[in-house]
């Protein structure tokens, strides 16, 4: 006997600014949510990666040991690790708990765009702007990445780990999934180049931002377009985009400070979140709850669906 | 002690006396060197300030070193007075050692503006003061100095004075007879002769009393030979060369009074005469039967001036002569050897090994020294070409010779041999271009060939590598480009001219399909005019060549048109019927210059672009290929599912 499942809710939106978090970092270069949304990560620009909580806004830790800005960062499922790169080249894995540096990958030829964990935490993959995406393997103490992908021709600006599949998007107009299982290389052509890549949630698609201000969802097996999203302004930065966590909202930051919000079906713009009066770096939404965070210079915002005070109960018809 | 003062002595004493050895003390060590130490009478080590460990305090002891110690030179209390200003010279801060000879500002001694010149113009400086002042910049000489005339120093000025002249030596006077003169002599000079022989016709010559000024000291040469020469080369001795002695006197030319100078112009004439001997040296005299001519004059050319006999061997070589020359090679070769052994060197005892040569390379006896280059051929860009025809065309050398089938490997095969050698089965069809020709054209073809045999020019040898070559026509493609390569003007222009003979009649009546081969694809408006050619070729016009030429081209771009044109022609024929059939026209042009390596060979990328600016997205815009993840990275993605064989296999490439 199954209890019956709880009446769908109408999909919500992180409409509400819950807090500001001044992160003293420069600039806030990324900011992350760790594997289940209770901690977030900012990338500074002055070498720092700073680890808070989500609910209070407290810093916890602050790791140091790049030579150069932080560009991206990703925790580990079990939370006991963070991965870190920068633009000094390097790709850091961070213990959590103590602070410090396990492992300093070297072997990129240029500034590391993106650096993600894969879902057992044994393979940390990181792009760089010399075009390659290197799997570096964190059991063993090897210098030398286990495999190195070049298949790109300019820079990787992002990438994304799925279960079995890895998806880079690249400044040279092309999204590329690489799928382990079948041993093959899907080249999508965008023809601007491409900002952020990110697989939804279902497995079905592919959602890419490009610097011709347009977000678009692929269909994963064929290629073709499902949805294209405009309205926002994305022409010289590197921002990034995303999917809502129930797959029903495609977001993506824009230069003109606010955080654009599409229906994933019909394309509709539904929300358009103030941020402020600077570009919005990077957004990051949580894993499973409506709860959004965006960064704008030195500052990251958390918004939720519900308003502060009632903030602890977000499932809430 | 005191007592010893007091006494009546004579004794003074002064300063205080040793004190009394005593026999029974033992002897004192010396002083070892760690307590040598002077101690003033407080105890405390007495300073030397550098005196016996070479420093210098000069007076400053234990201070900064400067009269005003340890505050600075500048600094002065301000009310009384003013520091002075000090200008530091780099002088100031120089030791010793910079002074010195070889250190960074020697000074010198050198004469000063008195005693340098000799003879000063007191009115003439002053003139030169005052010119000074009015000159370019004022108060500055450099023009006079420039051109300063030379001045001798004191020295000289006073030796002078004391009676010295240019040329003596310096020193006392000496009593000396004059040296006689001497004759010329070559070779070995005999040493001067001892002034006792010549002293009693000497001494009328010269007065008792009369003393000379010592002999002036030649300058020793000290610069270092960087001639080229051997060792103990020494050049021309001036002396030598126009004396005939050795430069033992320095040449003077300036006084009239020298006796070299004498000797140097002009006097030389009656003193060397005098040398020839006078009537007959031997065999003359009261008491001799033979009665020779006594006024016979007798020339030293008639007898040897050098001791030993004849040389042996052919004389070539003098007194210099090699080795095996001389038969006595027992006795010291040293003291035979006639030339002059450099100092400290002994003659050798073997001889120097022989160099060995090696004749030069044995021709053959039809060798020309004339190097003829093979004509390269594209083959491939022909049309209608038969694989036996591009065989020899590349196997050609342009001359006449005919080369036997040689089995040089598998590149000078034919089509025909491959096959066999292949196993494959002949081709169907006429394997001949002469057959496919038509009946005409090869009558045509043939008299052609005939008459090209009688004028006998260079082009014979074409000639003859046409019957080398089976197909007809093609084979004034070599035979045109050796033609081409003969420099003579005039034989070009036969050459040519049978040439367009040829043309004409292999082009008359012939078809040209559009799949002819263009040669001047590049440049449209010389195709063109190529065409036009053709075209009138085709249909029996002569003077096709000079209509088809652009007129407002050069005279020399024209003869150059013609050229190419003619050999394009005959060379680019297009063949009737089946023969053309089986090649076809390259898709793409290729362009030599870059060659496009495309990695994953992604398709075009413009089809993609307007595919997606068409939003159509999907199978235009979408490309597969095969990626081999790594052994370690599908383990590391938990995919042990797949076989691991498989994966090394496919990641090992």
């Amino acid at each position: 006997m199954a209890f019956p499942q709880p009446r769908p809710q109408a999909p919500q939106l992180p409409q509400h600014l819950l807090r500001t978090i001044d992160c003293q970092q420069g600039a806030v270069r990324a900011v992350r949510f760790n594997v289940d949304g209770n901690y977030l990560l900012s990338c500074g620009s002055d070498k720092s990666l700073k680890l808070w909580t989500v609910s209070r806004g407290t810093l916890l830790k602050t790791y140091s040991g790049h030579g150069y800005e932080v560009l991206d960062a990703d925790g580990s499922y079990d939370n006991s690790q963070l991965c870190s790169c920068s633009s000094d080249k390097t790709v850091i894995l961070w213990d959590v708990a103590t602070g410090q540096v396990t492992r300093k990958l070297r072997g990129h030829a240029g500034k590391v765009n993106c650096v993600q964990f894969n879902e057992e935490a044994t393979v940390i993959l990181s792009g760089s702007i010399d075009g390659t995406v290197r799997c570096w393997d964190t059991r063993s103490r090897r210098f030398e990445p286990i495999q190195v992908l070049d298949e790109a021709r300019d820079s990787i600006s992002s990438l994304k780990v799925a279960q079995h599949e890895l998806l880079t998007g690249s400044v040279d107009g092309r999204v590329r999934r690489y799928d382990l299982r079948m041993g093959q290389l899907h080249v999508d052509f965008i023809d601007s180049p491409i900002t952020c890549v990110c697989f939804s949630q279902d497995g079905q698609c592919t959602l890419s931002s490009s610097l011709d201000s347009a977000v678009r969802l692929l269909d994963k097996s064929t290629g073709e377009m499902l949805g294209e999203y405009k309205g926002h302004k994305m022409k010289g930065y590197k921002l990034d985009c995303c999917l809502s966590s129930k797959d029903t909202h495609v977001l993506s930051c824009s230069e003109d400070g606010h955080v654009y919000c599409w229906d994933l079906v019909e394309g509709s713009l539904s929300l358009k979140l103030p941020v402020g009066k600077a570009v919005v770096q990077s957004l990051s939404f949580h894993p499973s709850e409506t709860r959004l965070l965006t960064a704008m210079e030195g500052r990251v915002q958390v918004w939720g669906s519900e308003p502060e005070e009632t903030m602890d109960d977000p499932t809430q018809t | 002690m005191a007592s010893d003062s007091d006494s009546d002595e004579d004794f003074v004493t002064y300063g205080t006396p040793l004190e009394p050895l005593e026999e029974d003390e033992p002897l004192k060590k010396p002083i070892p060197l760690h307590e040598q130490t002077v101690k003033d009478e407080k105890g405390r080590y007495k300073r030397f300030h550098g005196a016996f460990t070479g420093g210098f305090s000069a007076g400053y002891f234990n201070t900064v070193g400067s009269k005003e110690g340890w505050t600075p030179s500048t600094f002065v209390s301000s009310r009384q007075q003013k520091a002075e200003k000090h200008n530091a010279r780099p002088e100031d801060f120089m030791d010793e050692e910079d002074f010195s000879e070889h250190g960074i500002a020697p000074r010198e001694i050198t004469t000063s503006q008195e005693f340098s010149s000799g003879h000063r113009d007191e009115t003439r400086e002053k003139a030169r003061a005052v010119n000074a002042q009015a000159a370019l910049i004022p108060g500055d000489t450099l023009l006079e100095e420039l051109i300063a005339p030379a001045q001798s120093s004191i020295g000289v000025e006073l030796l002078r004075k004391m009676g010295w002249r240019e040329g003596q030596g310096v020193g006392p006077r000496v009593k000396r007879k004059p040296r006689r003169q001497h004759t010329k002599l070559y070779g070995c000079a005999m040493p001067p002769a001892g002034s006792e022989e010549s002293e009693d016709d000497e001494e009328e010559f010269a007065p008792e009393n009369v003393t000379f000024a010592p002999k002036d000291v030649t300058p020793v040469d000290f610069t270092p030979r960087l001639g080229l020469q051997g060792l103990g080369y020494s050049g021309l001795d001036p002396g030598l060369a126009l004396l005939g002695q050795g430069a033992s006197e320095h040449i003077n030319l300036f006084n009239p009074q020298s006796e070299t100078r004498g000797q140097l112009f002009g006097d030389k004439q009656k003193h060397t005469r005098r040398g020839g001997v006078a009537g007959q040296a031997f065999g003359v005299g009261a008491l001799e039967d033979d009665d020779e001519d006594i006024y016979h004059r007798d020339s030293m050319s008639r007898y040897d001036t050098v001791l030993g006999g004849e040389e042996p061997g052919d004389g070539l070589y003098g007194w210099t002569a090699p080795q095996q020359y001389t038969k006595r090679k027992d006795k010291n070769k040293d003291a035979l050897y006639l030339g002059k052994i450099l100092e400290g060197f002994t003659l050798a005892q073997k001889p120097a090994e022989e160099k060995t040569i090696f004749p030069p390379p044995i021709l053959p006896r039809d060798y020309r020294p004339v190097h003829h280059f093979r004509p390269v051929i594209q083959v491939s860009r022909l049309s209608g070409v038969s694989p036996a025809l591009a065989e020899a065309l590349k196997s050609s050398r342009g001359h006449m010779t005919k080369d036997e089938p040689q089995q040089e490997g598998r590149h000078q095969l034919d089509s025909g041999q491959r096959r066999t050698l292949l196993g494959e089965e002949t081709l169907q069809g006429p394997t001949s271009v002469m057959e496919l020709l038509r009946p005409e054209d090869r009558e045509r073809l043939q008299n052609i060939r005939n008459s090209s045999n009688l004028p006998p020019t260079k082009t014979t040898t074409s000639q003859t590598s046409h019957e080398a070559l089976r197909p007809a026509g093609m084979s004034a493609g070599p035979s045109a480009l050796s033609g081409v390569m003969s420099s003579s003007v005039q034989q070009q222009q036969q050459q040519q001219q049978q040439q367009q003979q040829e043309a004409l009649t292999m082009w008359r009546g012939v078809q040209t399909s559009s799949q002819t081969f263009k040669p001047f694809e590049k440049n449209p408006s010389k195709q063109a005019r190529y065409e036009l050619y053709l075209n009138r070729l085709k249909q029996g016009d002569k003077d096709a060549l000079e209509q088809s030429l652009d007129l407002g081209m050069t005279e020399w771009e024209r003869s150059r048109e013609r050229e190419e044109f003619v050999r394009a022609s005959i060379l680019y024929r297009p063949s009737s019927s089946s023969l053309s059939s089986r090649f076809t026209r390259a898709k793409h042009q290729e362009d030599e210059d870059t060659v496009e390596v495309n990695r994953d060979q992604e398709g075009d990328v413009d089809d993609k672009q307007a595919a997606v600016k068409m939003k159509m997205f999907g199978k235009l815009t979408r490309e597969t290929f095969e990626w081999h993840p790594d052994k370690l990275l599908c383990k590391r993605f938990n995919m042990v599912g797949l076989d691991i064989n498989v994966m090394i296999f496919l990641t090992s490439f």
